[in-house]
């Protein structure tokens, strides 16, 4: 029954690692941008929306849109104003500029909204538990917290296959030149792509925020484990990464479940054996050029 | 023109082409945008709008860690001035230990017009000068700080504060390099037994002295808290792996073996690491063991996420005493209505009898002055990083030779001094040499008036001179 128990809890949590993993998935498989910012852009997220929460006094919930907007334009600004001048210049570049934003937004986050720890308060549900029998009971947040992140994957994959823009970033995914060469302003895409993505984080964010309480700091460990999750699921794979964070999540359950000492430890072992021995992850996407 | 070059270069090899003058107007755009960007922010947040000047004022740390305080005084011509004095202070001004350094600008500015003009020594008046460093919540960092301030900075003496993560790394840095050091803000068994070669045959050490409570007084307190109302007595534990879960923890120096000779049960499922994300081990161990009294001593953020996640999988303890996770008023906030009735030992409270050596104000009113000053609830920090300069002014007052740091030192070991957090006493060596212990009393969030919830003291039984504002209630619901 423990462990029954561990592989739920686990499999739940996994929901939380995919959404957090989404934004940087996409990025990575449209751009082949490693944005080390990811996790201190969520953060940023869920700080934004705490202002949203403070000034109208509505539930986080509600203040899913107007983050999402708010994110998604500045992530298209960013793309386009600081990151497309570096993309095209191999994969250093882009990384120690993200690893400056990270750091930028840690800073600007102390700044204005100091080092005490905030927390979204989104009312009964984040409490609500439902309850399976046999001494088992799962939270309905985090079984919410699954559901959004199968959804916004799912969406993903249907945006990205089956329209018109979808089909356009895989065109410049898979061979910049040959797309624009055909009439696809690579610039415009990429912006689109990172606006999606920080639409996601927005998500992701507020979801973190409702979670447990964030403190300007905190946007390193989440990266590690979205992080953690892409590789796992293979890089660029959007069902992948949802498995990624379900393997990732459910590890850290069973290890916590032997020792409370193993849980982390648990999920990086998972993390190396995976490098390891599948370096391409467990979902590689077919015929990802080599960065 | 020459110095302009190599920069040039590394922009332009940046860009990938030449630098032309359209660049910088774009870049000028962009900085001014940005500008824009951060004073809209600091719009946004209500407690930074209403005051203005505290944000500036903790600007100038941040971009310059190694950024000084210094003294109002400019010592003009007459020869009564000596040499300014320089005081080392290193606390965790960033990372997830900063809500316990949240009020050092607050202090260091009070203190600075105190005794900014200087402090008499021996008939001449020397100016103070405090330079301060951020050890980014790290103790590598923390050693490295310490160690710059003595080698570099060439301070008389350092002080630290917050937790054994930072005064540990520091003070041992100040016993190698003999810098008299004062510490304050962590229980005396992980500072003085952790340092030790061999805990079990501890030597005094020559430099560094420290005051706070011991393990012993919050065994004492919650035994005394959860001894006012009734449960089924059974205990669990959530005991992180760094220094203080360890100590807390410790089979046998530690809090197990108080609760069972006061005849409680133990469930204590194992260390976890800091930052750990699920808890439903934990839970489960605690469900299956019929768990009523919760304890631990976990940081902030894995306190939130273990106790929301004991709510959604039906575990409701009747009793949550925990240690420092629930001693900053953010984070009981940040647990929502779930943070009614959670309980913490209290080392220092607005309600406190005490009053400051140096400026004579009492407990309330450097805590409602801290509130007006930043329009944000006191924090228990305060009281004690105000003592801290307490102890150091008194101990340079009757330092005889300012240029010996035997001589400091002397003076810090002579100490017997009545500070806001009650006496501070370096002269009996109990319980152990270098070590003072200050009173420890136990809490519980209440609905508060003003803010959402104000801590009220219950527990006050070895210091009834601290007056408790109520006794102990069981979790409402």
């Amino acid at each position: 029954m423990d462990w029954l128990n561990a592989l739920l809890q686990g499999t739940l949590l996994g929901g939380y690692y995919a959404l957090l993993a989404t934004g940087l998935s996409l990025v990575f498989g449209v751009m082949r941008l490693v944005n080390l910012a990811n996790g201190d852009l969520a953060v940023l997220a869920a700080y934004v929306a705490l202002v949203v929460v403070r000034a109208t006094g509505i539930n986080p919930f509600l203040a899913i849109l107007p983050v999402i907007v708010v994110l998604a334009l500045a992530g298209y600004l960013l793309q386009r104003l600081i990151l497309n001048r570096t993309v095209e210049r191999g994969p250093l570049p882009p990384l120690i500029v993200t690893f400056g934003l990270a750091v930028i937004i840690q800073n600007a986050l102390l700044v204005v909204f100091t080092a005490n720890s905030q927390g979204l308060d989104a009312g009964a549900i984040e409490n609500a538990s439902i309850d399976l029998g046999n001494g088992l009971a799962v939270g309905l947040y985090p079984v919410l917290t699954l559901l959004v992140a199968v959804v916004t994957l799912g969406g993903l994959s249907l945006f990205l296959g089956r329209t018109r823009l979808g089909r356009a970033l895989r065109a410049a995914s898979d061979d910049r030149e040959a797309a624009s060469m055909v009439g696809i302003d690579n610039d415009h895409l990429y912006g689109v792509a990172m606006a999606i993505a920080m639409g996601t984080l927005a998500l992701a964010g507020i979801f973190l925020g409702i979670r447990t309480t964030f403190a300007p700091s905190d946007g390193p460990v989440s990266l590690i484990f979205a992080f953690e999750t892409v590789i796992l699921g293979g890089l660029g794979s959007l069902w992948g990464t949802l498995v990624g964070g379900i393997v990732l999540g459910v590890a850290q359950a069973f290890g916590n479940q032997v020792n409370p000492a193993f849980q982390l430890l648990a999920g990086h072992l998972v993390f190396l054996a995976i490098l390891l021995f599948r370096p391409q992850g467990l979902f590689p996407r077919a015929g990802v050029r080599q960065v | 023109m020459a110095s302009n070059e190599p920069s040039r270069e590394m922009l332009e090899q940046l860009l990938g082409r030449e630098l032309r003058r359209r660049d910088f107007l774009r870049w000028s755009a962009a900085v001014a945008t940005s500008a824009g960007l951060a004073s809209f922010l600091a719009a946004c947040n209500p407690a930074a709008s209403t005051t203005a000047p505290s944000v500036a004022a903790s600007v100038a740390p941040v971009a310059t860690p190694a950024g000084s305080v210094a003294a109002a005084a400019t010592p003009s011509a007459a020869a009564t001035f000596g040499r300014t004095i320089k005081i080392g202070y290193v606390s965790p001004k960033t990372g997830p230990l900063a809500p316990f350094a949240e009020a050092d600008d607050f202090i260091l500015n009070g203190i600075q017009q105190t005794v900014g003009a200087g402090l008499l020594i021996g008939g001449i008046t020397h100016p103070i000068q405090v330079v301060t460093k951020d050890a980014q919540s790290d103790s590598n960092v923390a050693a490295q700080v310490a160690s710059s301030l003595i080698l570099d900075d060439k301070v008389d003496l350092m002080l630290v504060a917050s937790t054994p993560d930072m005064t540990n790394p520091v003070a041992d840095q100040c016993e190698a390099n003999g810098v008299p050091c004062i510490s304050s803000v962590a229980p005396w068994q992980p500072y003085y037994l952790g340092r030790q070669k061999d805990p079990a045959n501890p030597k005094p050490f020559a430099w560094t002295y420290h005051f706070f409570w011991g393990l012993e007084d919050i065994i004492a307190v919650f035994l005394d808290m959860w001894g006012q109302v009734s449960t089924n007595k059974s205990i669990g534990g959530l005991w992180p792996n760094d220094p203080d879960g360890n100590a807390w923890g410790d089979p046998v120096h530690g809090f197990p073996p108080a609760f069972t000779s006061a005849g409680y049960s133990l469930k204590d499922p194992g260390r976890y690491a800091d930052g750990t994300s699920d808890f439903s081990a934990q839970i489960s161990a605690f469900k299956k063991a019929n768990v009523e009294i919760l304890t631990g001593v976990p940081i902030p953020p894995d306190f939130t996420n273990f106790y929301k996640q004991a709510a959604q999988q039906g575990f409701k303890p009747k009793v949550a005493s925990v240690g420092k996770a629930l001693l900053f008023p953010s984070s009981v906030e940040a647990l929502g209505d779930l943070g009614l009735d959670l309980s913490s030992e209290c080392w220092w409270s607005p309600s406190h009898p005490f009053s400051s050596s140096l400026t004579g104000a009492t407990a309330k009113a450097l805590a409602d002055s801290y509130t007006s000053a930043t329009q944000k609830q006191w924090t228990q920090p305060i009281g004690f990083v105000h003592a801290l300069f307490e102890v150091t002014a008194d101990a340079l007052k009757r330092t005889t030779n300012i240029d010996d740091k035997g001589s400091i030192r002397d003076a810090i070991k002579a100490t017997s001094l009545s500070t806001i957090v009650g006496k501070v006493d370096w002269t009996t060596g109990q319980p152990v040499p270098n070590v003072s212990k200050t009173p420890l009393v136990g809490a519980q969030w209440r609905k508060g008036t003003t803010f959402q919830y104000d801590l009220v003291i219950v527990s006050n039984k070895d210091h009834p001179e601290i007056p408790a504002g109520g006794k102990m209630e069981l979790i409402a619901g």
